[in-house]
């Protein structure tokens, strides 16, 4: 896609950024708005990370060390919930405010003031999980997906404030994902048709569109626990006429979906980077944007594969396995599509290019540890083992995380007017790498042989590979200081980048200055193809 | 190609004193809940001011929304960003909805009936073995002193009592109410203010009739029947459905009369220009649908 640009950032009527603190409380700039997420999820990622480090120092041995299992249970619970809500889906969110206005050719967000409140809601959200720690009775306690009864008969005090903390959360959400509809369904550039979007853009639409429709249920899944616990009713409770596996189905007819909002943008970024980097036109355009919408669609009708153990009727466990296995048809679409991509292309390995093949290498092993997972009979030997965690773990961290890491490496000079550090980017990334398969790989061998998820303690033939998988977590872990240092180093200063930045990249954001104005597309720029 | 800019404005304190009222809010919620039936609680003042500090910046935020409508800042393209923001909040509302009919859907076909000794997962009924299914379930599985069970559920009484049933009065009165605010916007389209703020003050004073119904209706069923949100599953998806769906329809009341209000005080709105209305009637028509299928699937079916 070639663009030509009209006329842009020559308005005297715009001032830049407002001075001192008060430019980050009343902002109502994309750019600041999308720089606030960005660090705020870097933060989570930070304290998540740490949790992640107690869990995985406490498994480097069989025996209990460090903590106790209830400490290890709260670690546990707010690690996943964390790294979730406050680090993967900030991040991306932080990414679209700050790319879909300049990509679309847009002036800012459609709701600029909401745009603020959907940020600023999450601070304090995460303030009051976080606080949960020093309540009487502890942090939650029963795991980021809160199975009832854990979560309602038996769980802590604390629970009331976290329900009410997922309300404001997904409240949040909510916000941030009209906006994105909003903005991208009426603020695109004359010419940008629907199939001329950048497919980041495209993955954005897709993703908040599976968040409008499912964090409300999420709310509605917490309410009813509310209920439950304070207020007599029976939604989950078998002896009142409920089921706690209610409680399961609708939990999962949100997290499926939620699992798709934390990789969809992944695929948009990887798409832009695999493009870039190979100085080719991406292979398949209208494909990937169909093979995302078949994944949206799909994934409202497989949610149930998490629960195969539970005691499902045998149709139900049947329709669950087929539609999930077909999952596979459009993310396979994808992933030869970026191949194909690659394919004959002059491709040079920047650091963004490298985390981008390592994500598409990475994430396919998790989607076929997946397929395994998707077969009923044999799900019954994986279920809540470390097989399950090695899978979600392999699509998360060198899946969404590493598509993060990419893209900030990407776009830094766009947002900063300097080029990082190429030679420690590369470094941080073939540690994160290392870090990373040494961490889950194992989990796979240990999750086949048996050891179930979610214990502070195990038996002693799974001590070596838990040994190995902590060292590994610790070498991921430490790296990620060297990124706090790469990108504060890029913010202060560094070899000056072009508009264009990269040889091989199009689309409307490179067509501006870089540092991108603080104002871009105050009037819309025409798109021609 | 004329343009009009798009309006951003420069700074607003609104979002951050509406974060700060959030958080005032769930927590004060929070404790409060937590501390019920302890004496000694102070976090209700925690919840009360945050709902002040919550109704305050909507106050100003609105306010200072509809001054830059009057002001000419906002482009036909602005304009277009709150119809397409309303319509899919609407559709984050449905979905709010849809989780608690899937578990209403969920309790009849499958939990209720397998407690109960029916279908592929009958084995249940091994928990409790007296336990029949039915629907209103009357009884509970576990019949311990945890529930306080109800004599008379809110079911369709049969053709000689329905005049008598209240849910008949509460359908026609909510349904009247989406003629009547679709009357207003049509005299409103047709530039007779004098008739929409009638046909509108006719929809809010429904409006207030519905929900006056309403709390009869759960008076009758804690005072007479028995039936509460403790009496087992019945109970806690009817009061669940009908409590939430009575809560929109108090918010939607209020946005009518908030638009009622602004045309009567202020003499907002004219035919082509009174989106802010239009979305307060859009809500309204949801929370009428909303009630068609709590009529089909609580009350009827």
């Amino acid at each position: 896609m070639s663009a030509v640009i009209e006329s842009h950032g020559h308005d005297d009527h715009h001032h830049g950024p407002a001075k001192g603190l008060t430019r980050w409380l009343y902002t109502t700039n994309h750019k600041d708005i999308g720089s606030l997420y960005l660090w705020f999820s870097f933060a989570m990622f930070l304290i998540g990370g740490v949790m992640a480090l107690v869990i995985r120092a406490e498994l480097f041995q069989p025996g209990m060390q460090i903590v106790e299992p209830e400490f290890y249970n709260q670690m546990l619970t707010l690690h996943g919930l964390i790294m979730v809500f406050g680090a993967v889906m900030p991040a991306f969110v932080g990414l679209a405010n700050w790319l879909i206005p300049m990509m679309v050719g847009a002036p800012d967000m459609a709701l600029p003031r909401m745009n603020n409140l959907s940020f600023w809601i999450l601070p304090f959200a995460f303030f009051i999980l976080l606080s949960s720690l020093f309540m009487e009775g502890g942090a939650p306690n029963f795991g980021w997906t809160f199975y009832a009864p854990l979560s309602t008969t038996y769980a802590p005090p604390s629970v009331t404030f976290f329900i009410f903390s997922v309300h404001i959360m997904g409240a949040s959400s909510i916000m941030g994902s009209i906006n994105v509809i909003v903005t991208i369904m009426n603020m695109r550039a004359p010419g940008m048709t629907l199939m001329k979007m950048p497919l980041f853009v495209w993955s954005w639409l897709i993703t908040a569109y599976l968040l409008i429709a499912v964090m409300p249920v999420l709310a509605g899944a917490v309410t009813m626990m509310l209920m439950d616990i304070h207020f007599g009713t029976s939604f989950f409770n078998a002896a009142g006429g409920g089921d706690p596996v209610l409680f399961q189905h609708i939990f999962w007819f949100f997290g499926h979906p939620e699992v798709y909002i934390m990789i969809l943008p992944a695929f948009g970024i990887a798409s832009h980077i695999i493009e870039t980097f190979s100085r080719k036109q991406l292979f398949g355009y209208s494909s990937m944007v169909w093979a995302m919408a078949s994944i949206a669609i799909l994934s409202f009708v497989v949610w149930a594969h998490h629960m195969f153990t539970v005691g499902l009727p045998l149709a139900a466990e049947l329709f669950f396995m087929w539609a999930t296995m077909l999952i596979a048809v459009p993310t396979g679409v994808k992933v030869f599509n970026w191949v194909t991509t690659m394919f004959k292309g002059s491709i040079t390995y920047e650091t963004p290019m490298l985390f981008a093949i390592a994500f598409v290498v990475l994430f396919t092993i998790g989607g076929f540890s997946g397929l395994m997972l998707a077969i009923t009979p044999a799900d019954f030997q994986y279920h809540d083992t470390y097989f399950v965690v090695a899978h979600f773990h392999y699509v998360l961290v060198p899946g969404s995380v590493f598509s993060i890491m990419a893209a900030v490496y990407y776009w830094i000079p766009k947002w900063t007017g300097n080029m990082y550090d190429e030679r420690l980017g590369k470094l941080h990334f073939w540690l994160s790498f290392t870090g990373v398969n040494i961490t889950f790989f194992p989990q796979h061998f240990i999750g086949l042989a048996g050891m179930p998820r979610r214990y502070p303690d195990y038996a002693l033939q799974f001590a070596d590979w838990n040994a190995i998988s902590s060292v590994g977590a610790f070498l991921f872990g430490a790296s990620q200081i060297l990124f706090l240092f790469i990108v504060l180093k890029t913010v202060m200063g560094g070899k000056k980048a072009t508009p264009q930045v990269w040889e091989g990249s199009r689309g409307l954001e490179w067509t501006v200055d870089s540092p991108a104005p603080y104002h871009t597309f105050t009037t819309p720029p025409k798109v021609s193809l | 190609m004329s343009y009009q800019k798009y309006y951003v404005p420069e700074q607003s304190k609104y979002p951050i004193y509406l974060a700060i009222a959030l958080f005032l809010l769930v927590m004060g919620a929070a404790g409060t809940i937590n501390d019920l039936g302890k004496t000694e609680s102070n976090s209700a003042y925690i919840l009360y001011s945050g709902l002040a500090a919550f109704g305050a910046t909507l106050y100003f935020w609105f306010r200072a929304v509809i001054r830059e409508h009057i002001a000419g800042l906002d482009s036909a393209q602005l304009q277009q960003s709150f119809v397409f923001g309303m319509a899919w909040f609407i559709f984050s509302e449905v979905m709010f909805f849809a989780a608690f009919f899937g578990a209403l859907f969920y309790v009849r076909n499958f939990s209720v009936p397998w407690l109960g000794g029916e279908g592929e997962k009958g084995l249940a009924n091994m928990l409790w073995q007296g336990f029949e299914s039915s629907w209103p379930v009357m009884s509970t599985p576990d019949a311990g002193s945890a529930y306080v069970l109800a004599d008379k559920n809110m079911s369709w009484p049969g053709w000689g009592k329905a005049l008598m049933w209240l849910p008949l009065w509460n359908t026609i009165v909510l349904l009247s109410s989406s003629v009547t605010v679709h009357f207003a916007h049509l005299a409103l389209k047709n530039d007779n203010k004098k008739s929409f703020n009638r046909w509108l003050g006719v929809t809010v004073a429904l409006a207030l009739f519905f929900v006056g119904l309403q709390a009869l209706e759960y008076y009758e069923a804690y005072a007479h029947y028995g039936l509460t949100l403790n009496s087992g599953i019945y109970g806690s998806t009817f009061f669940m459905l009908t409590g939430f769906h009575g809560f929109h329809v108090m918010m939607g009341g209020l946005m009518l009369a908030i638009m009622l209000s602004r045309s009567v005080l202020y003499n907002h709105f004219d035919p082509h220009n009174h989106f802010g209305f239009e979305a307060a009637s859009w809500y309204w028509h949801f929370v009428d649908v909303v009630w068609v299928m709590l009529f089909l699937f609580v009350y009827i079916l």
